[in-house]
């Protein structure tokens, strides 16, 4: 067949039974293959774990991906059938178990960690990778299970392990949040505007269409102009995205959920969210589409313009907690939620606002999303691409998001802490339940995640509510009103701070802790109406937006 | 497809470059691979000391100036990842959001405003081409013949700590004339920014 | 060669002192020269930085590149400014067409 096919459109349909022949076949040789593979490694490297591992489980995990990307390739129809059906428990199946999987695994690494603190520390072994577990003290640990169980301890050991396992799970995330994002987003600019949003792909509420989206946008044609400047078209769109990734490797989740803590992980993320930037004005530059330099320009003047009032807000934290590090600024914020930043001072309060402000135009969305707005600049600087290119920028625009109100949370809003002052909750013990418990409920990832949503769900909301501003306008805001304001802020605070720990002593005190509660007071009544009104909005949908059905399509 | 590859593969060896600095001020014990004077270091060394002199090459030969700036950007976060390896987490991330971050935007929107075409190219005679390629080639075989020759003495036996701590107290302590002097320079710098660029009232 | 050293970092430094120092004088472009005075720039820094790391030790090396730091960003600012008021007076950015001062 000369031209490229689509396996799943009505000309190419293979019989089920022939392709079923062919993949039992398959499996069967790929797998025998890895089992045999098991046995050489076994007998002829004297049952060396790393060589186990790689011989052994490499070729088994191989084929069992092969088949199953082949079987969801030539069947796509079945898999698309049965995805339909089970669409709703593998979503909450998904959720569950990525958070739980996350937990259980760090639960996993320190347990290693700890094996390596106990294990007899000659220094004389051979210690070339940073391995100095053997394997008889991970057989002596774990008496009961199978050696090749073993061996994967063992590989753990090793740092580079640990952190390519890591990495994984940050791709995971990066690639799981947007894509859920952006169906969210079509669901709540659906429920503003009265319509429903996608109901079809996945039958619950149109889960899967982002998924769906991203399969369509692999195999669009990838066009590049012709008066590109190719090599810096294909560049831009990575480096629009490489640098998010990196934002993510200093961002905390959880006190241990970070996969690097830097003491200056604040300043590397707002470099990366600055770096992000260059791929997006390189894109619209390359293009050679007018449009799209229009798009670019917007970009770098607004990006220059509300990094410094972004940067002043996050200094203020920074200020009153007197670290950069993000874990020991989070640290200071424990003890119920008129303890977090934002409500420690008037100025930080006022700050909160100026970063959140600034942080939406920081990452381009409305109502400063000029750089790509659809009805001036035909989608600005991402017009000429398509495509996986294309879905980049968007990874990357979504990322960013979720990377500043991340930051917005660890900074201002208490981090992992939950808003339960902790001798509500004295009785949580100690032990691994325990630490379960108080990992998923009182402070963890669970509550981070949860507070970056609502500042996620609130730049949805705004998004769908404001209209766009002028370029003019933007930049007025930026230098004639957010810059001025935030230095006064700075200085209002710094003195505060300093009031605070040496001045009036007992009488600034109590001003201190008066402003103190009446900040948390708003803060706790604002969220108290939001879930209110979102509680009585949900309770009479049918009445306030009337009732909407969806129709079956007419060829089911 | 391979600049995919390559773009990723970049991507997962920078990362581990930042344990340098755990295993420098002995915050986390966890990161052993990378300890100064290690394979590790070698490694990330000689990729991104190669990465950087690559990009300044490119910055040499090409002839679009968005070429240029895009070459500029390499060597620039290259070095930031140097400066991670030196153990100057600080520098290196001040480096990123000063000069990646800032001074390059600002390039590249420079040369945005002022490009008559898209493809603005000046070609230089070839007699300044010689004239400078071998007065450089010159000047670095001087230099590194010299910086071979010379003896530093032994290297400093002990790590230096977490940095940003010490920096900021170095700076408003025994640094803190040349701090207020750079600050009143930069007010001054904005202020004549401000005004070069202003458009005349017409 | 596996043991990283100052050497190291200092040739590295003087490849991109010689790259910056071509550029300034080969391109003619007001902004490619600029971009040859960061390269130069940075070179000193990563010098700065390596002898703080392996000679001294008390941050002043760090301290010296910071503030080259930002003498470097202020110098672009200004430097795209003047390069935007150059292009207004001859409509170029070349800087050989910029000798209206000569007698």
């Amino acid at each position: 067949m000369s031209q490229f096919s689509v396996p799943w459109t009505t000309r190419y349909r293979p019989s089920g039974s022939v392709f079923a022949r062919n993949a039992v076949v398959v499996g069967a040789l790929l797998g025998g293959g890895g089992v045999f593979g098991l046995g050489v490694a076994e007998s002829a490297l004297k049952g060396h774990p790393a060589a186990t591992f790689l011989l052994g489980i490499g070729p088994l995990a191989t084929a069992a991906a092969l088949v199953v990307l082949a079987i969801v390739i030539k069947a796509w129809r079945g898999v698309e059938s049965f995805l339909m059906r089970a669409a709703f428990p593998i979503l909450l199946g998904a959720i569950a178990g990525t958070t739980l999987g996350v937990f259980f695994g760090a639960l996993f690494f320190e347990w290693v960690q700890s094996l390596i603190g106990h294990a007899a520390n000659d220094r004389t072994r051979f210690t070339y990778f940073g391995g100095e577990l053997l394997l008889s003290e991970i057989a002596a640990a774990l008496p009961n299970l199978p050696r090749l169980v073993h061996g994967a301890v063992w590989l753990f050991q090793f740092p580079l392990v640990r952190d390519l396992v890591n990495l994984g799970v940050i791709f995971g995330v990066i690639n799981v949040v947007p894509a859920y994002m952006i169906w969210w987003e079509r669901k709540i600019a659906g429920r503003i505007q009265s319509r429903l949003g996608p109901m079809r792909v996945g039958r619950w509420h149109g889960w899967a269409q982002t998924v769906a989206d991203g399969v369509k946008l692999i195999f669009k044609e990838d066009l590049i102009p012709d008066g590109a400047d190719k090599p810096l078209f294909k560049l831009a769109a990575y480096l629009a995205f490489v640098p998010v990734v990196l934002a993510f490797v200093a961002l905390p989740f959880g006190a241990t959920y970070v996969f690097r803590e830097m003491d200056v992980a604040l300043v590397f993320i707002l470099a990366m969210m600055g770096i992000e930037v260059v791929g997006v004005i390189l894109a619209g530059w390359a293009s050679n589409n007018k449009w799209s330099v229009y798009g670019a320009m917007r970009e770098a003047c607004q990006m220059v313009a509300y990094e410094i009032p972004m940067g002043l807000a996050l200094i203020l934290p920074v200020i009153a907690a007197g670290t950069l590090n993000l874990n020991h600024i989070v640290s200071a914020q424990d003890g119920g939620w008129f303890n977090w930043l934002a409500f420690r001072n008037p100025f930080l309060f006022a700050g909160f606002a100026c970063y959140y402000i600034a942080s939406l135009a920081s990452c381009k969305r409305a109502p400063f999303d000029l750089p790509e707005s659809e009805s001036e600049l035909v989608a600005g600087f991402h017009t000429e691409y398509s495509g996986f290119r294309w879905s980049l920028f968007f990874f990357a625009e979504y990322a960013a998001m979720f990377v500043v109100s991340g930051l917005a949370v660890i900074l201002y809003l208490g981090g992992w802490n939950s808003f339960i002052p902790p001798h509500w909750v004295a009785g949580v013990g100690e032990g691994a339940l325990g630490r379960a418990v108080e990992g998923l409920l009182v402070s963890g990832p669970l509550w981070f995640f949860a507070k970056v949503i609502f500042l996620l769900y609130v730049q949805l909301w705004l998004r769908w509510t404001l209209p766009r501003i002028r370029i003019d306008q933007v930049l007025y805001a930026c230098v004639q009103v957010m810059l001025p304001l935030t230095m006064l802020l700075l200085i209002g605070n710094v003195l505060w701070v300093w009031a605070d720990t040496a001045w009036f002593g007992g009488g600034w005190a109590g001003l201190s802790r008066v402003m103190n509660w009446a900040l948390g007071g708003i803060g706790a009544m604002f969220m108290f109406g939001f879930v209110a009104i979102a509680g009585y909005g949900f309770y009479h949908r049918r009445r306030l937006v009337g009732n909407l059905v969806v129709d079956p399509l007419p060829a089911s | 497809m391979s600049l995919q590859v390559g773009i990723l593969w970049l991507c997962v060896t920078a990362l581990p470059a930042l344990a340098h600095e755990e295993a420098a001020s002995g915050v986390g014990t966890g990161v052993v691979y990378a300890v100064p004077g290690g394979w590790f270091e070698a490694v990330m060394f000689y990729v991104f000391a190669g990465t950087a002199v690559l990009s300044a090459i490119g910055v040499c030969v090409s002839r679009s100036v968005v070429r240029m700036a895009t070459w500029l950007f390499f060597a620039l976060g290259a070095i930031s990842v140097l400066y991670f390896l030196l153990a100057a987490t600080f520098i290196a991330a001040i480096q990123l959001i000063v000069y990646v971050g800032g001074v390059l935007i600002l390039l590249i929107f420079g040369v945005m405003l002022t490009s008559q075409s898209p493809w603005v190219r000046f070609t230089p005679s070839r007699l300044n081409l010689a004239v400078a390629g071998l007065i450089c080639v010159g000047l670095l075989v001087c230099l590194s013949s010299i910086l071979l020759e010379a003896d530093f003495g032994a290297p400093l036996s002990t790590t230096p700590g977490v940095t940003v701590e010490a920096i900021g107290r170095r700076m408003l302590t025994h640094y803190l004339v040349p701090f207020e002097i750079a600050g009143v320079l930069l007010m001054i710098v904005m202020v004549g920014a401000a005004h070069l660029a202003r458009q005349e009232k017409q | 060669m596996l043991t990283i050293g100052l050497t190291h970092y200092l040739i590295v430094s003087a490849v991109l002192f010689c790259a910056g120092v071509f550029t300034m004088a080969t391109k003619r472009n007001a902004i490619g020269i600029l971009i040859g005075v960061e390269l130069v720039l940075n070179s000193a820094n990563v010098n700065l930085v390596a002898f703080d790391r392996y000679r001294a030790g008390l941050m002043d090396g760090q301290i010296a590149a910071l503030f080259v730091i930002v003498l470097a960003a202020a110098e672009a600012a200004l430097a795209v400014a003047i390069c935007m008021n150059f292009y207004k007076n001859l409509v170029t950015v070349d800087v050989d067409q910029g000798d209206v001062l000569r007698g």
